[in-house]
């Protein structure tokens, strides 16, 4: 540790967990009253972390004995991790108080969740790893269950509970592993430590790590729980789910793969290879049937993680530059989704079924554009930004001569674009079933921004691409 | 113009359109005819200004012209847009229709008349974008996103199984597209550049070309539509409104064809060698197989796309002979194929429009109620057989001229097509126009009005004009026709050198 410490690399982390607490004291002492306060405060909170975060310069500082890495790769995806947060808390603040749940517990979760997912995003040591992880975890079981009075509710929160308390445990078990073989918890120690041939423990502590990494980001084989808790939990929850934890999940296994094993190529990329393309294929296929928005949205964002991982998979600046890119591109277009979904009220009531939608094209013809546009985005239909995210992890892949995991990736996107079609038919070609309730001005606002972020992505993308390759470049 | 040139000015104009129509508020009676009007309006203006680009275009130069460019994408990618010899007659072809699409809709569309619009003029701005392109990812982006405006197009003013047809075309279009897309990626990874006047001049090794030049042929294949990827096609073509048949068989099938003659001929030399016997084979199946499927079709719009298919079977043929003169017939070919079948489906859409059936059997003795329609539907459907004076005849003939330097049996087949075309073409002729006048639904059919003389005389007059005098299309092609048939033969002479020097 340098001799004289200050606290400018962990500012926004700190302005966190202070603003948290102080958040709790004044729902605490002000009580029921204070939840509009406390959320408006909340999101001032998470918005001065943010500009903290992507303001000021970093030029990679390691702090608290090599436990907490501020380097630009962090500072990207923590911007990702707080815009979701943000967007997802000015979302929140119409819908929970229709349903009666607007609680001031609910802000001061969500900020507890994104100190986590950013010492998540940050750290740099097996340990921080998996206090990071817990601190995260801990607080979406709650918001999972926020609505506690619905039966669905409880169940997600539940689920998500018990899958995930055994998916920290495989963490657990792997980062023991991976410490016994490796002698060190701190990534670049691991590093050089593992260099060649793997023993078969390292390949276990793999293993295990991988498991516990994909339960987070909800990709194939550790799934399951995505859709229920996407379609059970309050649908602002579910649009936190959907982004912000994504983007540490995604953000800690790039990390982890590039920095602790970069000596172990071959063993950690078959197992990437095959969750990408089990990702992508199941979460294809399985959403085709689905009737339910919410749960339709589960299975695209396992799809979605395998096709970033596709970039991962190449384990190349590119790749990472691409995986960066990806998620980006995927907030923004997820977070417009959602906005959309919560703007389905009809009668006081949300109703969460596509056909809902028929013919909105005629009823609501802005929303139905802007939605449009975001799913053809998902689709990766070009011009619009989900094209390019799908080109630049593809392109890595194909540089990686990884072309049957790329053959293999485009062909279930010919097939995910077909549900998404199926969205823009019912709003367009079906006939109308009736009008929507006058939205939250809030959300229709983030439902056009995304919309036309993704739609006119492709007039001034250099920022974002330039932004990636410096972040990329930072974990090389 | 902020630095960009009259290429950006085409393609941006009819976005403006576009903008100008999202702003007309409501949708009575005032705001769909000024919908009508403003497109229109703005149709026109795009084509004069692609005939000013035309009267700018140099014809003796073989190389890309009126090039504008700038970084793109953080430097990795650019704006680059150009065009020579072959594609400048497809962009004045893709402007010069618009206005017809537009005319055709006038009374037809009632409903949804603003987006209806917004979306042809979307169309219209990609479809001359993926001409103009000099980028390859640029050129993507426009190939692709045409399939958006015209998924709509299908699915919102289609027919009865408009969602079927609307879904396939997709789908359909979108799996081959994404294979050229992994190409792409691959010959960027292999240049470092996605310009395509440079990766013209890049020598790929032979294994590669293999494969990209499968990934490329399973996009344009599929757009051509060459059998047995053309399934997509006629169900998409009887479903969709007048005009988007127009524009289907007008444009958007050329960019198979354009993207062959651009892409797969010269940046592949040795594996268009390799798979020309491939793409001969296929090629004489769908002009005979096809033939024989229009002569049996009860539904005229399907008929004409079947035609289409055998038509675009004469292209690949003669593309693929690589010499000058089947590239050329090719290429005359497309340009005359895209103004008689869109005037074929135009003149479907005039009974249609009455009548609101496309069942051939619905209809008979039109000639006596409908002179005037009778003489249009006749030059079309000879133009359509190749009948000599008309434009159809030239590509034909030059096709077949190259195809008999190459392979005899191929010609001949060929040739037996165009016997079929005469059988399928000739027979539509004769049930829905001649004959007695006995359905009584037929006796009100009234002729010709000025606005469908407006939509179909100047058609007439440029299918005859260009099957007496080609010179236009040729002159204006014919140096970079030649450039590329020379260049795959120098890349293939120069193959074959090495593998004899090197036993």
């Amino acid at each position: 540790m340098s001799p004289d410490f200050h606290l400018g690399p962990v500012l926004p982390e700190f302005i966190l967990a202070v603003g948290a607490l102080a958040l709790l004291m004044v729902g605490a002492l002000r009580g029921e009253r204070s939840t509009w306060l406390v959320t408006e405060l909340a999101i001032v909170v998470l918005g001065v972390a943010f500009l903290i975060d992507v303001g000021t310069p970093t030029h990679g500082v390691l702090m608290f004995d090599g436990a907490f890495l501020d380097d630009a790769f962090g500072r990207f995806m923590k911007g990702l991790a707080l815009l979701g947060s943000i967007v997802t808390l000015v979302m929140s603040i119409g819908f929970m108080r229709q349903q009666g749940i607007d609680r001031f517990e609910y802000p001061v979760l969500i900020i507890l969740s994104t100190l986590g997912m950013m010492l998540l995003i940050s750290a740099h040591s097996l340990i921080s790893l998996y206090l990071g992880f817990e601190l995260m975890s801990l607080a979406l079981y709650v918001l999972a269950a926020f609505d506690r009075d619905n039966v669905r509710a409880s169940e997600a929160g539940l689920k998500y509970f018990v899958l995930g308390a055994l998916s920290s445990g495989m963490l657990l078990y792997g980062a023991s592993l991976i410490y016994g073989f490796a002698g060190t918890v701190l990534f670049d120690g691991i590093a050089t430590a593992l260099q060649g041939h793997a023993q078969i423990g390292v390949v276990f502590g793999l293993v295990f790590l991988s498991a516990g990494l994909a339960f987070k980001m909800s990709t194939v084989p550790f799934h399951m729980w995505t859709p229920d808790v996407y379609e059970g939990a309050p649908t602002p929850v579910t649009a936190f789910f959907a982004t912000a934890p994504k983007m540490a999940a995604v953000a800690i296994t790039v990390r982890i793969i590039i920095t602790a094993f970069p000596g172990i190529i071959a063993e950690w990329q078959q197992i990437i290879i095959f969750i990408s393309i089990a990702s992508m294929a199941l979460g294809s296929f399985s959403a085709i049937g689905q009737t339910n928005f919410k749960r339709l949205m589960a299975y695209s964002a396992i799809g979605h993680m395998g096709f970033a991982l596709v970039g991962l998979a190449a384990g190349t600046e590119a790749g990472v530059h691409g995986v960066l890119i990806y998620m980006s591109i995927y907030l923004v277009m997820t977070l417009g989704t959602f906005a959309a979904i919560l703007m389905m009220r009809r009668g006081g009531l949300n109703v969460e079924m596509t056909a809902d939608l028929a013919g909105l094209g005629q009823t609501h013809p802005a929303m139905a554009f802007f939605l449009a546009m975001l799913m053809f985005s998902l689709a990766g239909i070009p011009p619009l930004a989900g094209f390019f995210a799908k080109f630049y992890v593809f392109q890595a892949a194909i540089q990686a001569n990884l072309y049957g995991l790329a053959v293999l990736g485009v062909l279930s996107s010919v097939v995910a674009a077909y549900y998404y079609l199926r969205i823009v038919k019912m709003m367009y070609f079906d006939a109308p079933l009736g009008t929507f309730d006058r939205p939250n001005r809030g959300v229709s606002f983030v439902l056009g921004a995304a919309s036309l972020a993704t739609l006119l992505f492709w007039l001034d993308p250099g920022p974002l691409v330039v932004g990636a390759a410096a972040a990329a470049r930072s974990l090389f | 113009m902020f630095g960009f040139g009259i290429l950006t000015g085409l393609i941006v104009l009819p976005v403006l359109g576009s903008i100008l129509l999202l702003l007309l508020p409501g949708d009575d009676e005032a705001v769909r005819r000024n919908a009508r009007w403003t497109a229109l309006f703005t149709t026109l203006v795009v084509f004069v200004l692609a005939l000013v680009a035309w009267g700018r275009f140099d014809t003796a130069n073989p190389a890309f012209q009126l090039i504008e460019s700038r970084g793109w994408f953080g430097g990795g990618l650019q704006y680059k847009l150009g065009v020579d010899g072959i594609s400048m007659p497809f962009v004045v072809l893709t402007a010069f229709l618009m206005p017809f699409c537009i005319l055709a809709s006038w009374e037809s569309i009632q409903d949804r008349v603003k987006e209806y619009m917004i979306a042809f003029l979307i169309l219209e701005a990609l479809m001359i974008g993926v001409f103009c392109a000099l980028d390859l990812v640029l050129f993507y982006l426009f190939f692709e996103g045409g399939l958006i405006p015209m998924f709509l197009i299908i699915g919102i003013w289609g027919g009865k199984r408009r969602i079927y047809a609307s879904m396939k075309f997709f789908l359909y279009t979108l799996l081959g597209s994404l294979l050229m897309l992994l190409a792409i990626m691959k010959m960027y990874g292999f240049t470092g550049t996605t310009d395509i006047t440079v990766l013209l001049r890049t020598d790929f090794p032979h294994s590669m070309q293999t494969w990209l030049w499968l990934a490329f042929f399973a996009s344009f294949a599929v757009k051509m539509p060459m059998w047995p990827v053309h399934t997509w096609l006629p169900d998409a073509h009887v479903e969709a409104p007048t005009a988007g048949s127009v524009i289907l068989a007008g444009i958007l099938l050329k960019m198979g064809g354009y993207g062959f003659l651009r892409f797969s001929l010269p940046m592949f030399p040795l594996a268009s060698h390799d798979f020309a016997p491939l793409v001969f084979a296929l090629s004489v199946i769908a002009i005979i197989y096809t033939s024989l499927v229009a002569l049996v079709q009860e539904d005229m719009k399907k008929l004409i796309a079947y035609s289409s298919v055998a038509h675009m079977g004469f292209v690949t043929m003669g593309l693929f002979t690589m010499t000058p003169q089947g590239i050329q017939g090719a290429m005359f070919l497309m340009i005359s194929h895209g103004i008689v079948s869109a005037a074929l489906f135009l003149c479907v859409g005039v009974i249609y429009d009455r009548m609101h059936t496309r069942e051939i059997a619905a209809y008979g003795g039109l000639v006596h109620r409908m002179p005037r329609y009778a003489v249009a539907f006749l030059i079309f459907t000879m133009a359509n057989i190749g009948l000599p004076g008309t434009s159809g005849f030239v590509g034909e003939f030059l096709t077949m001229l190259g195809a008999f330097q190459v392979n005899t049996w191929v010609a001949l087949i060929a040739t037996l097509g165009t016997i079929l075309a005469a059988g399928y073409a000739l027979y539509l002729y004769r049930r829905v126009i001649f004959g007695k006048l006995e359905k009584p639904a037929l006796a009100g059919m009234l002729d010709l009005s000025a606005r469908e003389v407006a939509i179909l005389l100047p058609l007439v007059v440029l299918t005859i004009y260009y099957g007496v005098h080609p010179a236009p299309v040729i002159n204006a092609s014919m140096a970079s026709v030649d450039q590329i048939a020379r260049s795959v033969q120098v890349a293939n002479t120069a193959a074959t050198k090495t593998a004899s020097t090197q036993p």
